[in-house]
């Protein structure tokens, strides 16, 4: 069976890799350290879809997820990468 | 931000008793099983001796001297004759027995895998969590108990196996206590680390027991009942046990009787001992009270719902609280909380005397206490002087106190009308099953509401109780009325709506004062206006020479000025008015102009004219509007009265025939159903088999017949009926149940589908085998007013069961599930910004519910009504829906 990406996938919410410039930026405007984001792995089979596009990402990096919701229409969430 | 904590508990260590410390912890050594003697004085050396310490008052403590809430108990101990392993620890002797070498003591790994071991406990040392050190002491026990010869001593070790609840062995020989505990002893303190144990504080042998420390007497307390008759508590029964045991082993083991009955003897010293523990260990008959009833040992005391934690440590019962039944107060403010006078008597608020207060508690005091048979009037019943000792205010010296009064002493005030206090119904599933109400002190016993309030509360009045609990503190006073009061709970946050509303009669009586604008006789109007606040009548109108007032018009009294609403009632197109107008309410002005008011108007979690005063108008006005309205409803029906009976369901003759017309017809259309599919006439609907097709077919064709037989009945049912009011108007009930009364009860279902089990091919042996025909799969073509036949009246039963299992199965299961997800959700905070956050300070959402709404500030959801926006600005030609 061929691969399927699965950001494609609908019910997969957009992620995006923030650029390190823009990291101090986007904390900044949220008014929160990187430390009290949520997590997310570095196995998660999202960093892996996303790895392939951007090459590695390593832990400590910001991760952007654009996903529907019902109370807001589109509600951005940011997450730390974290190791294993 | 950091909270500063001014103590923290930095770390915790567990250790074992040694028997030495127990020895020199204890006060005295018990040898006797005797509690009390013929006069009543304890026993020396007893279980109740005094140097355990003091439960009767008056008495001092032997060993420290101290009185009852002066001496903290001390503990005394009994020596064991043979040693017994304690039941807390089994799965601990266990990996200790079968990682050990059974000849010299030592772990059964080699001297340089041991060092390993250490010197990862040594280099993590700084950084190790317990859930680490843990995982190596397991590592070291798997590893270490699959080795056979001791690499220390070259000893052959025998598997040990462990025989629940208490008994080792050794490949089929038994090992006693007094074995395991030498095995221990070998076991040297440089290897303990490895097994887990701190060699400064624990020892394995001190596993097995060897002496049995006997706890205080104020831990099991002697109870005196009235008749002067003792009882003794659980725990000393069993130490009574333990003791007699204990004696008669030690005696037989002296004397030098046969091992049987020695070993019996320390079998019976075991189970009493484990049992003393834990009653309730697996493979262990617990030991009972002589009326059956299992004791109350160590571990029950601490364990589950009822035991010390989750009922002693995490809940409390609490002062300043009362809880009786409850009943309906029309005449109430949806704010107000009726309280029995005598409970008022009892519950008080502590007042601190200031200047500003001065001459009322000066006041208050000189009511003394007060008399039940008299007029309530609020009195004190203790204060406190600034020393802190306290006066009990008696008929006799309350004037004198009154006078003494200073600035500064402590008041406790009986409770007087407009306090504010929290009212509460179990089971609290959310926040509104805890609001605050204002106090109105009430003659006879029971607490009193408007009945608006009921559903937040999920209350009725068929033998319910409420709590009620007294603030006592300006500040918990000011949080409650501005958080929790009744009126600032109208929206609620589950859907953004007015959870409170009219009920009932509240209801039905308003829809008769407002369904086709009756023309009600001055007298009457001027009555059922006399239960609101009137500032001027509305004007009449004269019919045939007699002044009457128009319905709509009394109803329009208590509406706020400057209303102006369109919408849609319950009646809406189906009206039964022939112009069909009933259905459209229309307000201009404050006045009702056209429509019925009904369920869709003022009633609960619906009102679209209660949720519009409320945003309009604020919390207040909601609160003063509901008030009027239940009092108007009062007023109307119980001036016109309204009953119902089950002749409300008689149709004429006609009527029946048609109904029963319409049964057989359905009836016949599934037999010809079925003789279609024996034919093979019928064909498959997509994605079900041949079977499933005709079944819905045939509850197709069945539940139709239910629908015609509820227009026939509603067709000869009018809205001079009192049950077709009610049910049109939302009141209660609906037409299919009226349908259900007069005409045709329907297909009784079991999980959707028609009855179908029961004996080999067919329901019940009333019916052929292999009938599937509408009655003999459960369709019910009787009314209830007529009365269903045997087979009909089987099948609604196993209908009916069905309905009190789901809410049965339904109602534990969420509640499982709610107390998870609160536990899980309970210390989530909303910051200053808006976001939530957790005990850590870390990210749950950045906004809260990501749009930062309070939903019971929301409309229905929405942070913002926009089309009430508009017509508000715009006039109501440019507003949206209604």
């Amino acid at each position: 069976m061929a691969k399927y990406n699965i950001l494609m996938h609908e019910m997969v919410p957009e992620h995006w890799l923030v650029s390190v410039k823009e990291e101090e930026k986007v904390l900044k405007t949220l008014g929160v350290t990187k430390g009290q984001l949520p997590k997310i792995r570095k196995s998660d089979p999202v960093i892996k879809a996303l790895e392939k596009v951007e090459g590695e990402i390593i832990p400590g990096r910001m991760i952007e997820i654009v996903r529907k919701s019902r109370t807001r229409g589109i509600a951005k969430l940011y997450r730390t990468v974290i190791g294993e | 931000m950091k909270v500063e904590i001014s103590k923290g508990i930095e770390e915790l260590k567990f250790a074992l008793l040694s028997p030495d410390e127990i020895r020199r912890m204890s006060a005295v050594k018990v040898i006797t099983p005797d509690t009390y003697d013929d006069d009543g004085y304890p026993i020396e050396k007893g279980l109740m001796d005094p140097s355990m310490g003091v439960i009767e008052p008056g008495l001092k403590c032997k060993t420290c001297g101290g009185k009852v809430d002066q001496c903290p108990g001390h503990f005394g101990h009994i020596e064991l004759a043979m040693p017994v392993v304690h039941i807390g620890f089994i799965k601990e002797i266990y990996s200790i027995l079968s990682s050990t070498c059974s000849n010299c003591g030592r772990i059964k790994l080699a001297d340089d895998k041991l060092k390993g071991y250490f010197q990862k406990i040594k280099d993590t040392a700084d950084r190790l969590s317990d859930i680490e050190y843990d995982d190596i002491v397991s590592e070291v026990e798997s590893e270490a108990s699959d080795v056979v010869i001791c690499p220390h001593c070259h000893f052959e070790n025998q598997k040990v196996a462990l025989d629940k609840p208490t008994t080792f062995r050794e490949e089929g020989k038994k090992l006693t206590p007094k074995e395991i505990r030498e095995r221990f002893e070998k076991i040297p303190n440089e290897d303990l680390p490895l097994i887990g144990l701190d060699p400064k504080v624990a020892r394995p042998e001190w596993m097995v027991l060897t002496v049995f420390p006997v706890p205080p007497v104020n831990v099991r307390p002697t109870i005196t009942l009235e008749t002067g008759e003792r009882s003794e508590d659980d725990l000393t029964h069993k130490l009574v046990d333990v003791i007699r045991i204990n004696q008669r082993l030690r005696e037989n083991r002296d004397q030098g009787s046969p091992q049987l009955i020695i070993e019996d003897l320390w079998d019976l010293l075991q189970y009493h001992i484990t049992t003393y523990f834990d009653n309730q260990t697996p493979g262990t008959p617990p030991a009972r009270h002589r009326s059956g009833r299992s004791l109350k040992t160590l571990v029950q005391r601490l364990k589950g719902k009822e035991g010390r934690f989750r009922s002693n440590l995490s809940g409390k019962r609490v002062n300043f609280s009362a809880r009786t039944v409850i009943s309906p107060e029309p005449f109430l403010s949806i704010n107000q909380v009726g309280v029995p006078e005598k409970a008022a008597r009892e519950l008080t608020v502590t007042e601190t005397v200031t200047e500003h207060n001065f001459e009322k508690l000066k006041e208050l005091i000189k009511n003394g206490p007060g008399k039940e048979e008299d007029v309530y009037k609020p009195g004190v019943n203790y204060v406190y002087r600034t020393d802190g000792s306290r006066i009990k205010i008696s008929d006799k010296n309350a004037a004198e106190v009154a006078e003494k009064m200073e600035m500064g002493w402590q008041v406790e005030r009986q409770m007087e009308n407009g306090d504010i206090v929290l009212f509460n119904r179990q089971p609290s599933l959310h926040r509104m099953s805890m609001m605050a109400h204002e106090v109105r002190v009430l003659p006879y016993r029971t607490f009193r509401f408007n009945l608006a309030v009921c559903a937040p509360y999920n209350a009725d009045f068929d033998g319910d109780e409420m709590n009620l609990h007294v603030l006592q503190s300006q500040e918990a006073r000011a949080e409650a009325e501005i958080l929790m009061k009744v009126q600032e709970n109208f929206l609620s946050p589950r859907f953004g709506g007015p959870i409170m509303g009219a009920i009932h009669d509240h209801i039905t009586a308003l829809f008769m004062l407002t369904y086709k604008n009756p023309l009600i006789p001055l007298d009457a109007g001027l009555h059922i206006m006399s239960y609101i606040d009137v500032d001027k009548t509305p004007e009449t109108v004269e019919v045939d020479g007699k002044k009457y007032f128009r319905g709509r018009d009394i109803f329009s009294m208590i509406l706020p000025e400057g209303v102006n609403l369109e919408f849609k009632g319950k009646l809406g197109d189906k009206s039964l008015d022939p112009n069909g107008t009933e259905g459209t309410i229309k307000i201009e002005n404050g006045k009702l102009i056209n429509g019925a008011i009904d369920e869709n108007a003022i009633g609960q979690s619906k009102g679209v004219l209660l949720d519009y005063v409320l945003r309009k108008y604020g919390n207040a006005e909601g609160a003063k509007f509901l008030d009027n309205l239940t009092r108007l409803a009062a007023g109307v029906i119980s001036f016109t009265g309204f009953s119902t009976g089950i002749d409300d369901e008689d149709v004429p003759g006609e009527a029946k025939a048609q109904l029963r017309e319409v049964g057989n017809e359905a009836v016949q259309k599934v037999e010809k159903l079925i003789e279609n599919y024996k034919n093979g006439l019928i064909g498959m609907e997509p994605g079900k088999t041949l079977e499933d097709t005709l079944e819905s077919m045939v509850m197709k064709a069945l539940s139709q017949a239910r629908e015609k037989s509820s227009e026939i009945a509603s067709h000869y049912l009018g809205m001079d009926n009192s049950t077709v009011i009610m049910a049109r108007s939302g009141a209660r009930a609906n037409m299919m149940n009226l349908a259900q009364m007069a005409g045709i009860i329907g297909q009784q279902s079991i999980r959707g589908q028609r009855q179908h089990r029961g004996y080999t091919n067919r329901t019940l042996p009333h019916f052929q085998k292999g009938d599937i025909g509408a009655y003999a799969r459960g369709f019910v073509s009787s009314s209830y007013k007529e009365g269903l036949n045997p087979t009909e009246y089987f099948f609604h039963a196993t209908g009916g069961r069905e309905g009190l299992v789901d809410i049965a199965v339904r109602t534990s299961r969420s509640g499982y599930m709610q107390r998870r997800l609160i536990n899980a959700l309970e210390d989530l905070k909303v910051s200053d910004e808006g976001k939530v956050l957790d005990t850590e300070d870390s990210i749950i959402q950045l906004e809260y519910g990501e749009d930062g709404t309070d939903p019971s500030r929301s409309f229905e959801g929405e942070s913002v009504d926009v089309d009430y926006l508009i017509k508000e600005m715009f006039g109501k030609k440019y507003g949206g829906k209604q």
